[in-house]
């Protein structure tokens, strides 16, 4: 029978079938942690007297809670609170009495978790990979089965391996042609969402599929996924092709000698059959993609950059645009900003920190605009400086900071004042997500380091060509 | 997890669309290690002015809508992140079940796990339920139905395992671990394949 590549990987991994009355009991592979979603989960297993499962199947990081700027001269670290301090301690701790490998403060490997899995060749086609958090479909651009979960369910993998689900619905995206020139994955991701919403993908995981998909290189497939839960979705998938095993070939965890071609050949079954059934489509126009950034305060708020602002449709857009000061029937191009954000999982791997420099070399940011770089990991951090990168950032006027969650979330001091408005390559634009009453943006790193040596949000395609030329 | 198999309260009524995860308890609130009191925390920079006293303009703060179980929110409640804080925040904060058209996956899943019903009702139902804040009504796990003051009844359906596990309490946990046996078999074979 032909399958969709989404029910290739669930039913390998199908412990216990669904029934009527209960869930599938769902084997995982890969569960990735961090400081802020396990604390509880730990305590619970500590309070039963169990133990994990499979240990070596479990991979802890510290992101979230973690400074950007480095320690002092004693080797104190600039925590923004004494509880992120202390839970990062708590991490440290749990990872040792559970004997769980961390890639902690003296790691060359710490990061963003959905950073670091791919790095280290951890997140593999076919896989079934959680962690307690949302962006997990950020490892779907493997072909892997990738989502996020509650802690109560980090507690059930930590101690089982497994997870109760039942089998979500499928949705294929089918993007055909190509991306124009200067257009970003994170456009299309985030037009993508214009078009379908922000509860467009619930219940559902997502196939990508289509040339203009298949074209894109693994860090821009990673953008891709990681916003798929901002369309509500459950994860995003992309089949593994070429492109998947070059860039996986040869990392640390990734298979070696006769394993990796016994697992190449097994990757390569890993795609939809011809007239496999999906339970809904959409089709895109990758030629209709430009430049694209938000005005209101989800992502489901997408639109051309150069697009007047849609005028409101009930009292929800209005709070909205009162809270962005967007104004309806005005393009988002031109608005001024104060600060721009480069970073988190969605656009901080070395490609994206490329894109930013290209723009910024040879100029410097607008007067008055703050900017932050901020590399996804240790690893990232150590590419860009051996190729220049941060001595661009630093000439143009930026910040470069150490690897982290850092202003995606704000939990770590990294922040934004209110009312500033914050041109950010992260995936989020809730209210208060950047700070109490701050204004986000979302957008690709070109858009960001453009907007900021304009001082508005602007047209990086201009620069590009400039660059180039 | 507690049983829990009928809630009776007035509705607490928030008419908002797409309520986030970061609107229920702001990211900064999340580095506890622990569940307990969130409830100070929930709805945070909503429900405080900036001297930290109450905004008057967030609708569970007006004075019918204190002691509210009942929560009925603007569709797509609960999208954005995993964090399980936003369910222990609502729990905290006295919310026992939230009625919408639409509720985001990993939060509902979320909510049912930790004893928070969460129900999806009709666009049409959630739309008279928003539009009638601080009536009183009965939420029937069992019979997987709410009823109205004037005896009439809206019916929902919750997944049948979620709806055996608020019923009977089950510990979700002692029962995957039951199953260990049959998660043995399958890495056997996961092995030798
Ligand atoms: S960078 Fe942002 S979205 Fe990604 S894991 Fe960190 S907080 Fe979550």
């Amino acid at each position: 029978m032909s399958k969709t590549l989404f029910e290739k990987i669930w039913d390998a991994h199908v412990v216990a079938p669904e029934t009527a009355d209960t869930p599938a009991t769902l084997y995982i592979d890969l569960h990735l942690v961090h400081e802020v979603t396990s604390p509880q989960a730990f305590d619970e297993l500590r309070a039963r007297g169990i133990k994990l499962r499979r240990p070596e199947r479990t991979l802890a990081t510290l992101d979230h809670s973690t400074p950007t700027l480095p320690p002092d001269a004693t080797g104190e670290r600039p925590y923004g609170t004494p509880a992120a301090k202390a839970q990062v301690a708590q991490l440290e701790k749990n990872t040792s009495a559970f004997g769980v490998t961390l890639h902690g403060w003296n790691s060359a490997n710490r990061g963003i978790v959905h950073v670091i899995g791919p790095e280290l060749g951890a997140t593999q086609p076919g896989m079934t990979i959680v962690c307690g958090d949302s962006h997990t479909s950020t490892h779907g651009a493997f072909g892997a089965l990738a989502f996020g979960i509650g802690t109560t369910e980090v507690g059930h993998v930590l101690a089982t391996q497994c997870l109760l689900q039942r089998k979500p619905k499928t949705l294929a995206i089918v993007v055909d042609g190509k991306l124009p020139d200067g257009v970003a994955a994170k456009d299309l991701i985030l037009h993508i969402i214009g078009v379908i919403g922000i509860n467009g993908g619930t219940g559902h995981v997502i196939e990508y599929r289509g040339a203009a998909i298949e074209a894109l290189t693994m860090e821009e497939r990673m953008t891709v996924c990681n916003m798929s839960i901002e369309a509500g979705a459950r994860a995003g998938l992309i089949a593994p092709d070429a492109t998947t095993f070059a860039w996986l070939k040869g990392r640390p965890r990734a298979p070696q000698g006769a394993d990796w071609d016994a697992a190449v050949a097994h990757w390569k079954q890993l795609h939809t059959d011809p007239g496999a059934h999906y339970d809904r489509e959409v089709h895109i126009d990758a030629a209709d993609v430009v430049p694209t950034v938000t005005w209101g305060t989800h992502p489901g708020t997408a639109i051309a950059m150069n697009a007047p602002v849609p005028a409101p449709r009930n009292a929800v857009d209005q709070r909205a645009q009162t809270y962005m000061h967007s104004v309806p029937g005005k393009p988002m191009q031109g608005t001024p900003v104060n600060v721009v954000f480069v970073g988190s999982c969605t656009n901080a791997r070395l490609s994206d920190l490329r894109v930013a420099a290209r723009i910024l070399r040879g100029r410097h940011i607008a007067t008055g605009i703050r900017m932050l770089v901020v590399p996804g990991s240790e690893q990232v951090r150590h590419d860009a400086e051996a190729e220049g990168l941060h001595q661009v950032f630093l000439a143009a006027g930026a910040e470069w900071r150490l690897p982290g969650c850092s202003m995606c979330i704000a939990m770590n001091g990294d922040s934004a004042k209110p009312g500033e408005l914050v041109v950010s390559t992260s995936n989020r634009n809730f209210e208060g997500r950047q700070g109490k009453g701050v204004r986000t943006v979302l957008a690709s790193p070109a858009t960001a380091a453009a907007s900021a040596v304009a001082g508005v949000i602007a047209d990086p395609r201009e620069y590009l060509k400039e660059a180039a030329a | 997890m507690n049983p829990v198999t009928r809630i009776t309260s007035r509705t607490a009524v928030l008419v908002d669309e797409n309520i986030d995860t970061d609107r229920i308890i702001p990211a900064r609130f999340l580095t506890t290690t622990t569940r307990e009191g969130l409830g100070q925390r929930c709805f945070n920079d909503w429900r405080y002015l900036a001297d930290g006293s109450d905004n008057p303009e967030f609708p569970l703060n007006r004075p019918e809508a204190k002691g509210c179980a009942i929560l009925v929110a603007g569709r797509n409640f609960g999208c954005g992140s995993s964090r399980e804080h936003a369910p222990w925040a609502l729990l905290d904060y006295g919310i026992k079940a939230v009625l919408c058209s639409e509720i985001a996956d990993i939060f509902r899943n979320n909510a049912l796990k930790n004893g928070l019903v969460a129900i999806v009702l009709t666009a049409d139902e959630n739309r008279w339920l928003l539009a009638h804040p601080g009536i009183e009504l009965t939420v029937d796990v069992a019979g997987q139905f709410i009823a109205l003051p004037d005896g009439t009844r809206m019916h929902f359906t919750l997944e049948p395992f979620a709806r055996h596990c608020l019923l009977e309490g089950v510990d979700q946990l002692g029962y995957l671990l039951q199953r260990s046996d049959a998660i043995t078999r399958y890495e056997h074979q996961e092995h030798a394949a």
